[in-house]
């Protein structure tokens, strides 16, 4: 009928080859090739997850700060599970018949091939039932490790492991249910490094559930990789004592080796004993803690946004120096305060006129009031929107108004106006040096972290640069950090300016009549440092100080925030003092031990 | 042309064999999910209750079937074709997305796929336009109509992407050659089609490599003549030592890719020199086709790569097995062949499995529904399968032939296409000789819209065949 009719042929052909194709290699796999036979009729393999252990972190001085000690699960197979001797299962386990088979009834959802039934059995009911396990075919033990710490500090800043949630296994594929994960701090920044590569074991497991061997001589074995060891920046030691000085008030230490960007201390008061957040009792204790009206587990050198007060008096210096609208030697006269156009600033009772580093060493807000109108009155620019622009590209290039991208998940930004922000306030060219003057003694629509302060500080010793703070200082195996870390970060700013505000910081503390931190005075060593008053409207201001030390190469500048203490010099100077002599010559002078005991007896806690 | 539809006129022998796959199909699912917890066949929260319902209102659509008048198919055909076409479209733009596919409408909680619905329509289209009395199909506008019909949902459903689904389509080459597209261009098109595979599979040099080697086969075996072997093979093997050399005595920076684009370059212009002067006009052809099919793999590596999201890419991917995840130890394939090697002679016995129930291959009642027929009921079960698929595939060929009606006869070789197609392709792919491209074992794999389709696409042919006394369209 048509001339392609004999294709009809070529088609059965097709279809004949490439069936007997289909049944010949179907013939070689389940007749010949008996490498996919399991031995016993009823054989099935089963796979093993291997755990590594999680990376362990060292302190700067390389003492071991977090290890892990392994606890045991118990956990069940649905459809391994056979009939059992439950009475002598529950005996061993120290549970009853009815939690028992509750537990059973959850596990057994199909979708999970495996299910933890018991979570962190004692290592001595484990000693017991590693014995009699083969009794009880479905039921298997995985072991796994939990934090353990040395000392019970800096929690904020290691921060605590915990168990991955749905939402994270469904985005990331590595983790799956019962996995844990770092969550904050370094145990989750750092936590692609810690946690290792997970292995695997694909074993052969006969009708009982009992180990045959490896499937297939371990083709599909993979070994476990285990984490990597982190050498963080802090010092235990300096660690431990500012959280001890801390004890009885609310605020934040934080202390950087200016030379590297190195974290030496960070320290978020009050704060928790990091063992609380590990093990069985992490979530009881982890809503204990949220609950808790003190907010220990606020991280209050990155997430506490304050005021900086007078403490960033040093960056308006720095600011007019560079623009050339003051000089070393400009003076102001202050007559206990700043007054123009129906604005005034208050300021305490001090000798008058004064130049550049008098009006840092006296704190002297009218001289700070002069130093940011010419800024911002600055006849270089064409009007004070521009002028304050320029104002705030300097301040950003401190690191302020962002977060300094340091190490951690949680930091936040601190807050420097955008200019958009006085226009929508004031209206647009309403608003001039005068309306915004109290950012002259850092109050007002300014914020800034600790963290933030301490960078600051840093800066200053540096006369000029930064590098981004951060807390590890080596990954073993990589020996090497973040670029970013070590990247210089320079402020445009000349070094001669900075020392002209470092001799400022200098006589603040070291001057004679009018110094406003002389209580941070060390005999042998000589700090730099600028007290505040951080305004609270919802108390008692906060006491603010900053600081480095030795003024000739710094080997440490530092923050120090006391929520409530008022002046700068009454609680935030004395601490920072004892921090800094603490970490440069490893004890505190006796001579200095009533400063300490002042310290350690002082409540602001119990206030509330 | 009136007619009465007469019992014995129906083909029995085809719906029997039907039955057998459909009911032995269903047992497979129900071993798959059956557990202690078992309630009734008609659990839908298990897939065998679910499927049961598909598989009872594919009867009752059988029998709607043979209410309708038979020449609807062929007046419908364009029409269905084009609703099928606008609702790919549709499922692309508004689907739900499964799976980082948009391959799946959800209606009052009915899943739907109009994938397995466009073969049908599109099975269809073809017989239809092929029927028509002043079609020839060796002329190229035929040709490039029957492409065209064939290409635009195959491409909407790569859009989607669902290129295992995609890839079906090349099956209907099978169709087009008993209709008479030359031999040539029915390999040529299988042969883009592999070549459409293997670049997603592997690395475009590895395939570039393994193009310029059947260049050469082919080149071998068009002259048969050893001074052209060999000159041939010393003038790439010269250029390609030389390039080595040059690269690393001058240190240049090309990788092992870049020399061999660059030795098959410089190769041709002196093949191309030879050819003009010996006058070897023949070998023209080996070239055009070796450059032809290099031009094919960088477009489809190019959209790949550029037009995918991640996520797709990914999803692809993984459905070829080159991306896997830890607990699924590289993996679905040789899960798949333990499951089946494990059945052995006779197989472990009906719902006496282990492999298929303790591993939760995720397309276990789907797309490997196989390996669950391979561990119970063995050497012996699986190739019974086979005969019954076999058998059917024939009978309907024995059907198409004895059709008068065109429409007819093409139709009926649209179905055993797309059946042959489903069934070698499936079943290849869980023993490991073809790449996992994820598609259904027909009337076994788990899923109402793919069983609904091949029904109502088999029951269609049965349909024509019973009135093939009296339509001869
Ligand atoms: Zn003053």
């Amino acid at each position: 009928m048509d001339r392609f009719a004999t294709r009809k042929n070529i088609i059965v052909l097709i279809i004949l080859v490439v069936s007997a194709g289909l049944v010949m290699r179907l013939f070689y796999l389940q007749v010949i090739d008996t490498s996919y036979k399991l031995s016993a009729e009823n054989n099935s393999k089963r796979i093993e997850i291997l755990y590594p252990a999680r990376g362990l972190i060292y302190d700067r001085n390389h003492e071991l700060l977090v290890y892990n000690q392994p606890v045991y699960d118990l956990m069940i197979a649905p459809f391994e599970l056979q009939a059992f001797d439950s009475t002598e299962l529950c005996e061993i386990l120290k549970i009853d018949l009815e939690r028992l088979r509750s537990g059973i009834q959850r596990v057994r959802n199909p979708r999970y091939r495996r299910e933890p039934f018991i979570k962190q059995i004692s290592p001595e009911t484990y000693a017991v039932l590693q014995e009699k396990m083969y009794k009880f075919p479905g039921f298997y033990v995985r072991s796994r490790t939990l934090r353990k710490y040395n000392r019970e500090i800096a929690a904020h800043l290691l921060g605590y492991v915990g168990e991955v949630d749905e939402k994270l296994i469904a985005s990331d594929n590595y983790y799956v249910m019962g996995d844990y994960i770092g969550v904050s701090g370094i145990e989750g920044y750092y936590e692609a490094a810690l946690r290792g590569e997970k292995g695997q074991e694909v074993l052969l497991v006969d009708v009982h559930g009992r180990v045959q061997g490896p499937f297939q001589d371990g083709r599909f074995d993979r070994d476990a990789v285990v984490g990597r060891d982190l050498e963080c920046t802090i010092d235990a030691e300096l660690q431990e004592y500012g959280e001890k000085l801390m004890k009885t008030y609310k605020g934040s230490i934080v202390a950087i080796e200016p030379s590297t960007g190195e974290i030496l201390t960070l320290i978020s008061a009050p704060t928790y004993e990091p063992s609380l957040l590990v093990g069985r009792t992490r979530t009881e204790n982890y809503i204990k803690l949220e609950k808790d009206t003190l907010e220990p587990l606020f991280n209050r050198a990155l997430m506490a946004n304050y005021p900086p007060g007078s403490t960033f008096k040093p960056v308006h210096a720095l600011i007019g120096l560079q623009e050339g609208v003051i000089s070393r030697n400009s003076t102001f006269s202050c007559t206990q305060g700043f007054y123009a156009r129906g604005v005034s600033v208050g300021c305490h009772v001090h000798k008058s006129p004064l130049n550049l580093i008098e009006g840092i060493q006296n704190s002297c807000n009218a001289y700070f009031c002069n130093v940011f109108r010419n800024i911002i009155d600055n006849p270089d620019y064409n009007n004070v929107t521009e002028a304050y622009n320029s104002w705030r590209d300097y301040v950003m290039a401190f690191g302020f108004g962002n977060s300094l991208n340091a190490d951690f998940i949680n930091e936040l930004n601190g807050f420097i106006a955008p200019t958009f922000y006085y226009d929508h306030y004031y209206g647009e060219n309403r608003w001039n040096a005068l309306t915004i003057i109290s950012l002259a003694i850092g109050q007002g629509e300014i914020l800034t972290t600790p963290l933030q302060m301490a960078n600051l500080a840093a800066t200053i010793a540096n006369k000029g640069y930064y590098y981004i703070p951060h807390t590890v200082r080596n990954i073993a195996g990589i020996d090497t950090i973040e670029n970013r870390f070590t990247e210089r970060r320079v402020i445009p700013v000349d070094t001669a300016n900075f020392s002209i505000v470092a001799e400022g910081m200098d006589l603040a503390v070291n001057g004679g009549t009018g110094s406003t931190a002389r209580i941070a005075y060390i005999s042998d060593i000589k700090v730099c440092g600028k007290t505040g008053t951080a305004q609270n409207p919802q108390g008692r201001d906060h006491s603010v100080f900053i600081a480095f030390a030795p003024k000739e190469e710094p080997r440490i500048a530092i923050a120090v925030y006391v929520e409530h203490g008022e002046w700068g010099a009454s609680y935030a100077a004395p601490i920072a003092s004892l921090m800094i002599e603490k970490y440069l010559k490893g004890s505190v002078d006796p001579g200095r031990k009533w400063l300490e005991a002042t310290m350690l007896s002082r409540n602001l806690l119990s206030e509330q | 042309m009136t007619e009465k539809l007469h019992i014995e006129d129906i083909d029995w022998i085809t719906i029997i064999l039907y039955l057998v796959l459909v009911v032995f199909g269903w047992l497979n699912i129900f071993a798959v999910s059956y557990n202690e917890r078992f309630r009734s066949i008609f659990d839908l929260s298990m897939n065998y209750g679910d499927q049961l319902i598909w598989i009872l209102t594919s009867f009752v659509m059988i029998i709607l079937l043979f209410a309708v008048d038979h020449r609807s198919f062929y007046f419908f055909a364009y029409p269905v074709y084009g609703f099928a076409i606008v609702l790919l479209l549709a499922v692309v733009l508004f689907g739900t997305e499964v799976n980082n596919a948009r391959s799946w409408f959800r209606i009052f909680g009915v899943n739907f796929q109009p994938s397995e619905f466009a073969k049908l329509a599109t099975a269809l289209a073809l017989a239809r336009f092929l029927s028509g009395w002043d079609v020839k199909i060796r002329s190229w506008k035929s040709m490039v109509t029957l492409l065209m019909m064939v290409g635009v949902p195959a491409m909407i459903i790569a859009v989607q992407p669902d290129w295992g689904t995609a890839l079906v389509f090349s099956g209907f080459v099978l169709l087009l050659y008993r209709e008479g597209m030359p031999g040539w261009m029915a390999a040529m098109i299988l042969f883009l089609a592999g070549l459409f595979l293997f670049t997603l599979l592997l690395v475009p040099a590895e395939v570039i490599i393994a193009l310029i080697a059947f260049a050469f086969i082919g080149f071998a075996i068009l002259s048969r003549k050893a001074k052209h072997i060999v000159a041939g093979g010393a003038i790439f093997g010269a250029f390609l030592l030389v390039l080595r050399l040059m690269t690393d005595l001058l240190s240049l920076d090309l990788n092992q890719y870049q020399v061999i684009l660059i030795t098959l370059v410089l190769s041709t212009i002196v093949y191309l020199i030879m050819i003009y002067l010996y006058k070897l006009k023949r070998f023209l052809l080996v070239l055009a086709i070796l450059f032809g099919s290099i031009a094919f793999t960088f477009t489809v590596d190019y959209m790949f790569h550029n037009f995918l999201k991640p996520h797709q890419q990914m999803r692809i991917n993984i459905l070829l097995g080159k991306e896997t995840d830890i607990q699924d130890v590289g993996y679905n394939l040789n899960q798949s062949k333990i499951a089946i090697g494990s059945g052995g002679f006779m197989g472990k016995g009906f719902l006496k499995g282990t492999q298929t129930k303790l591993n939760f291959v995720p397309e276990q009642s789907t797309d490997f529904i196989f390996c669950t027929i391979g561990e119970e009921w063995g050497f012996v079960g699986t190739t019974l399968v086979i005969a019954v698929f076999v058998g059917l595939l024939i009978r309907l060929i024995f059907l198409a032939e004895r059709q008068k009606s065109n429409f007819a006869r093409i139709y009926g070789y649209g179905v055993l296409s797309v059946i042959f197609f489903h069934f070698s392709i499936n079943i290849a792919m869980t023993i490991g000789l073809f790449p996992v491209i994820g598609i259904p074992l027909p009337f076994f794999s788990y899923g109402g819209s793919a069983f609904l389709a091949f029904t109502l696409m088999l029951f269609i042919f049965i349909r024509l065949d019973s009135v093939r006394k009296v339509y001869v369209i």
